[in-house]
């Protein structure tokens, strides 16, 4: 299938090995000097749920890893939680100096890199799908799978639900 | 965020992640992922591109609507401009810096200890 606006300059991928993120970290906090391994949550079973409207008429929420600038988003103790915003107005930018990307290769200047709304509002008025929904939302990376299992995922479906979300494009970054 | 799609899927939400971390997210298990082979920071396109930026969107987009099984992976046919060499920075142990990282990771330690203290504190009033 053809891209939209692959034009000059939308370079190729030719067929270099992925990074291989899981046993870099190993590594890398094995030099910190930590002396377990963090164990990455891995399942047999994955759930699957049909999208439940066709497309042109779906409500679609994004969802980000970053945080609100000022960290909002935190409790007096430091526990992060989620958070959303309206997507009109788009914010400008978004605090993703907390977050583990490659800072020395890239920027996060452009906040359409990581959260595109104004890009997926721009497809829903070519009639792509159907609507983003009203708000997006924000979801802590944690160290703790417990926490993001229990805690924000429910939080997070308990606003999507509120929102009419038919669906999900989930951008960590 | 895998864990968070998979809640999602789990309670009649259809999910579609885009990100960069292939192993990560397909060591997980998600419902649907558009695997865009870029720096970490940047999961939906080059910067300030924003005809890349809608391709990769309408890929998630189709694969939201046309995925009939989990564990769909689309790849995204774009790379890192012409940088070859950012696979090979991030995150690599460059042995002279072993003892400056291990001082780091003391550093860090403490300060999480610290911080772990004072949230056991009985708050005030």
């Amino acid at each position: 299938m053809p891209f939209p606006g692959a034009d000059e300059g939308l370079v190729q991928v030719e067929g270099e090995e992925p990074i291989r993120y899981i046993e870099r970290t190993r590594l890398y906090y094995r030099a910190l000097g930590y002396e377990s391994d963090y164990v990455w949550a891995t399942f047999e079973d994955v759930p699957f749920q049909r999208l439940a409207r066709p497309l042109e008429f779906a409500r679609i929420a994004l969802i980000t890893t970053a945080s609100p600038i000022g960290l909002g988003n935190r409790d007096a103790d430091g526990t992060k939680r989620v958070w959303s915003a309206p997507v009109v107005p788009a914010p400008p930018a978004l605090h993703t100096d907390n977050l583990a990307w490659d800072k020395e290769t890239t920027h996060t200047n452009d906040r359409e890199s990581y959260l595109p709304i104004e890009v997926a509002r721009g497809l829903a008025a070519e009639r792509v799908f159907g609507a983003l929904t009203g708000r997006f939302h924000g979801v802590p990376t944690e160290y703790s799978q417990r926490k993001t299992a229990m805690q924000d995922a429910p939080e997070l479906l308990l606003r999507l639900r509120e929102d009419g979300a038919d669906g999900a494009i989930l951008c960590p970054i | 965020m895998s864990l968070v799609a998979r809640h999602l899927e789990a309670n009649g939400i259809a999910t579609v992640i885009i990100g960069s971390a292939l192993d990560i997210v397909e060591h997980c298990g998600v419902p649907r992922f558009v695997f865009t082979d870029f720096p970490l920071g940047n999961p939906c396109g080059h910067p300030w591109r924003r005809d890349m930026q809608a391709s990769i969107v309408a890929m998630a987009l189709r694969s939201l609507a046309a995925a009939t099984e989990p564990r769909t992976t689309t790849r995204a046919p774009f790379a890192w401009k012409e940088d070859p060499k950012w696979r090979d920075r991030y995150g690599r142990i460059d042995p002279a810096e072993r003892e400056r990282l291990a001082a780091l990771g003391r550093a860090r330690r403490e300060r999480q200890a610290a911080a772990l203290r004072l949230k056991r504190l009985p708050s005030a009033g």
